[in-house]
């Protein structure tokens, strides 16, 4: 293991990583609002997020001034657990998988935002509880009746599992309300993250029997009639879930309730 | 004499319970105690949804034998305990391997997308160390799934109410309370030195603050980061149990590290390619001629030396991960066989992982989660070329001791509150962060189940412990918290103020780099005393180096820096717990090997590693424990339980050597009737 390590460091040419960062002390401190620009060196296959750890290693700006290191958030690196999203190059996108040699083949300056549809904790990071909070708010789970042993559960076609299993790949990392031009501060719009839960949850036949509850936050303020058919979210979903269909299919089956509910009062 | 009431203390607040860690262990603990109406603190580094269990991709165990192939928990309990090399306490395995089925389903029940048969069953595919097919999966990112299942339990408990003794909700408490972004700092001892609750930082507030607990579960994770670059995610530094393992807590098998065969090498991580690969088909080969330049698509089958084929007949390239680990590192480093990179003329640390003689829909529908990854991150297409891969740090077998007590039967005693207990009474350890389960090497797919299981234990062992508690923990003096608050206040003052005004000082991710460059070359897939010797003087160096470390923030919100500098005073004392158990160890088990001793030794090293913290820099290790919980002195040794399994020597190149019962072929007329007979 050593030998891949010392041809990493041996490769290392004294090609420089220019990144422009957005940074900000605290949520409220808005007056500390500021770019800050790192110059780090590459090394091959490098992500954003190796970039960012240079910095932590050399908090220095390209004017010589020692800095705190950027904070951000990031737990896998392997774009599956949602944590490092962030605006690159004006895309959100995770940090992990953007790779500098797409960003910057030829030395170009790197941008990094925070999300702005999110509070600012500091510099790259967001507060995103509002996104687990509309997950209880739709209902996003099987009404289990305990996990003592009941035996399997319902069986289901290799066809629906298919469909199914793409919808719950969802990480909650907030891509898509950030690319929504209805998510907005004045809009309540829940988004499409959550919308595609419920389809997910609607789909499954013990998830099912709850449809109507979960149609019903969707049917209040802030819900699916408020999708303005932009089509961004799937556009920037890293995990490629038709964002768009569940959005129809949810809309169809609020459609439905909304003039037949009442018959099955 | 218990307390009067379970839900209320005498001042006539909520008990409650923390559980710190919102991964699979973590939320099924939660779970169990939320079915069991205790009310929960839930604290987590990170967002639950986020935990490092996301990362797992394979699947999960259980003995459901719908292939007809004659699996059974008996089966997977006899080939759990020989891939752990008999290092493993063989009643919990027992207990995990009969759960196994059952949490399946259950799993299933909660809306898990699992992959299916054609008849609408759960599919299952094979995994390292067994012929069976016993691995249920939901495409191959099944650690996703299940957390994400789990996550969603949880968010259901947060929305009900804590109920009275008579069923009635208790206005504005919820059964379940989530502290997200909250660094788990200490536990918090009386004066008998049992667990009373836990002190822990708002991350982003900085606010340093007790929680009060009638028991404190860690299910903090595994510790792959003091080796600079893992598999494992960024968080996985295990700070939580070094910190109570200095508390007096006993940290057990730390020297077992799991590393895994295939990872894409990276400058930030090495990212896992899941063994799923393998087990659907994949197979590990280097050109037979070291100077093979040819586009791997263009070498042809009499070309290629698929190793772990030839050298283990009976399993192949699904060997356990020490062997298949130690197969590529010889055929690499030792032998030089590694790929050649035609650029350099070097053969580098790589070998092919190849799938690409499969079918693509097929592999679509099972691995696109990790073909997707390796795509992204290497660049290129694995549906046509073979992928590049090397052996990375994975996981670790070792953690917090924690016990247990054995049925009549030879398994776990349901609802006994000293499953998973640490040797802190009020203290529980579970997930990857305990020891037990998987001895000298973990078979692939049984964590995510040691996790869910051992959960479903501790649950029922803390809700028995709870109960038979005297007195709650709000009704102790609340000095008791106040003085675990200070304390903490003042390490944390310490870490900003430290150095402050000096030059010449250290940054600690610099040394962090230091130790994961020695403890990775040193202390991985072969170890040399003298080595060792090397890596024990390094850690005492960066030991007196971080003593001079200047934190590089001094921010009073979201202080990373800060909290980074405390993680890496942590990770010094647990890479020394890995490092001296290594050293100590004179023998080859599981995933420790050393050349020098190559044979496993069971007269002198059939037990478990013990090791106390006493003082900077020392560890003890001992033979012998003993602790209190609940009135009942308990006392035990390193002696491992190998009374359901006869320790022998482990032969991957025959088949069915893992299990007498197990050849995995299906039976024929022959030995059915055989059997009927």
């Amino acid at each position: 293991m050593a030998d891949t390590e010392k041809s990493a460091k041996e490769a290392t040419p004294s090609r420089l990583v220019h990144l422009k960062i957005r940074r900000q002390d605290a949520a409220d401190k808005p007056d500390s609002k500021r770019w800050e620009e790192f110059k780090v060196p590459y090394l091959p296959n490098m992500n954003v997020i190796s970039a960012l750890q240079q910095v932590q290693k050399f908090p220095k700006t390209t004017d010589g001034k020692e800095v705190a290191p950027v904070c951000w958030e990031a737990v896998c690196l392997e774009e599956v657990c949602g944590a490092c999203s962030m605006v690159i190059n004006g895309r959100v996108r995770q940090a992990c998988s953007a790779l500098v040699d797409q960003l910057a083949p030829n030395g170009e300056p790197i941008t990094i935002e925070p999300m702005s549809k999110f509070p600012v904790v500091r510099d790259l990071v967001v507060d995103r509880a509002r996104m687990f909070n509309d997950l209880k708010r739709v209902k996003a789970w099987i009404d289990l009746d305990g996990t003592h042993e009941l035996g399997p559960g319902p069986r289901e076609s290799q066809e629906q599992q298919q469909e199914r299993y793409p919808l719950s790949r969802c990480m909650t990392c907030g891509c898509c309300l950030e690319a929504c031009p209805q998510v907005n501060d004045s809009s309540n719009f829940i988004g499409p993250a959550a919308i595609n839960q419920v389809r997910l949850f609607n789909m499954h036949p013990s998830g099912a029997m709850h449809k109507n509850q979960r149609l019903d936050a969707l049917m209040a303020e802030g819900g699916v009639a408020d999708c303005g058919k932009a089509q961004n979210c799937v556009e920037v979903c890293p995990k490629e879930i038709p964002l768009v269909d569940s959005i129809s299919v949810v809309a169809r089956d609020t459609t439905k309730r909304l003039l037949f509910g009442w018959l099955l009062k | 004499m218990a307390a009067k009431s379970t839900i209320y203390s005498e001042g006539g607040k909520v008990r409650r319970v923390v559980v710190v860690g919102g991964g699979l262990a973590g939320l099924m603990t939660v779970i169990k105690l939320c079915e069991a109406k205790v009310p929960v603190d839930l604290l987590s580094l990170v967002p639950v949804k986020r935990s490092h269990s996301v990362c797992a991709q394979g699947g999960i165990n259980a003995s459901v034998n719908t292939k007809g192939e004659g699996d059974s928990p008996q089966v997977h309990l006899e080939e759990t305990a020989y891939g752990g090399d008999f290092l493993a306490d063989q009643p919990p395995i027992k207990g995990m391997a009969e759960a196994a089925p059952g949490i399946v389903f259950m799993l299933d029940r909660m809306g898990v997308p699992f992959n299916r048969t054609p008849e609408g069953l759960l599919d299952f595919r094979r995994f390292g160390g067994t012929l069976f097919h016993r691995t249920a999966f939901a495409g191959a990112t099944t650690g996703q799934q299940l957390l994400y299942a789990l996550d969603e339990q949880v968010r259901r408990f947060e929305t009900m109410d804590v109920t009275d003794e008579h069923g009635v909700a208790i206005p504005g408490e919820k059964l379940v309370r989530k502290f997200e972004f909250w660094d788990f700092l200490s536990a918090v001892l009386d004066d008998s030195g049992t667990c009373v609750g836990c002190v822990a930082q708002d991350m982003k507030t900085m606010q340093i603050k007790s929680f009060p607990a009638d028991a404190v579960v860690l299910a903090t994770g595994g510790n792959g980061i003091i080796f600079g670059r893992a598999t494992l995610s960024v968080i996985c530094t295990g700070t939580a149990a070094a910190s109570v393992y200095q508390q007096g807590a006993c940290y057990a098998n730390g020297e077992f590290i799991q590393v895994h065969p295939t990872a894409i090498p990276g400058a930030d991580k090495l990212r896992l390619i899941s063994e799923s690969a393998r087990g659907e088909g994949g197979r590990v080969w280097v050109p037979k001629d070291k100077k093979d330049a040819r586009h791997p698509r263009e070498i042809p089958e009499k070309d290629r030396d698929y190793f772990l084929e030839r050298m283990y007949p009976g399993y192949g390239n699904l060997v356990p991960r020490d062997i298949a680990s130690r197969a590529i590192f010889k055929t690499c480093f030792h032998e030089g066989r590694g790929i050649l990179n035609s650029k350099t003329g070097k053969n580098e640390n790589e070998v092919y992982l190849d799938l690409t003689h499969k079918d693509e829909s097929f592999l679509r529908s099972k691995l696109a989660g990790i073909l997707e990854i390796y795509e992204k991150f290497a660049g290129t297409d694995p549906y046509k070329n073979p992928m590049k891969v090397f052996p990375a740090v994975h996981y670790s077998m070792g953690g917090l001791w924690v016990d247990y007590e054995k049925d009549a039967r030879g398994s776990l005693k349901t609802g006994s509150p000293r499953n998973h207990s640490t040797n802190i009474a009020g203290l529980y350890a579970v997930g990857e962060s305990d020891f037990a389960y998987h001895g000298a090497n973990r078979l692939g797919a049984n964590s995510l189940l040691s996790c869910i299981y051992g959960g479903m234990a501790t649950g029922p062992s803390v809700a028995t412990y709870r109960k038979n508690l005297e007195k709650s923990a709000l009704d102790l003096p609340r000095s008791i918290f106040e003085k675990a608050e200070k304390r903490e206040q003042e390490k944390y003052e310490g870490i900003l103020k430290m150095n402050q005004d000096k030059s010449n000082t250290e940054n600690p991710y610099r040394l962090h780099q230091e130790l994961g460059d020695t403890m990775l070359r040193d202390c991985t897939i072969e170890r040399d005393n003298k080595t060792l010797d090397k890596v024990l003087e390094k850690i005492t160096e960066l030991d007196e180096r971080a003593k001079n470390i200047k934190c590089p923030d001094d921010s009073p919100r979201t202080n990373q820096g800060a909290q980074f500098t405390r993680h890496f005073q942590n990770m010094l004392v647990l890479a020394r717990v890995v490092a001296q158990g290594a050293r100590n160890r004179d023998e080859s088990r599981g995933a420790h090997y050393k050349p020098a001793f190559e044979k496993r030794n069971d007269a002198d090293w059939m037990r478990t590693t013990l090791a106390m913290h006493k003082g900077v820099g020392k560890v003890e290790y001992v033979r012998q424990l003993s602790y209190t919980i609940g009135g009942k002195s308990i006392e035990r040794t390193d002696a491992v339980d190998v009374s359901l399994v006869a320790p022998r020597e482990r032969k991957y190149e025959q088949a069915g050597a893992a299990s007498a019962a197990a050849t995995g072929k299906l039976p024929d007329n022959k030995t059915q009737d055989a059997q009927k007979a």
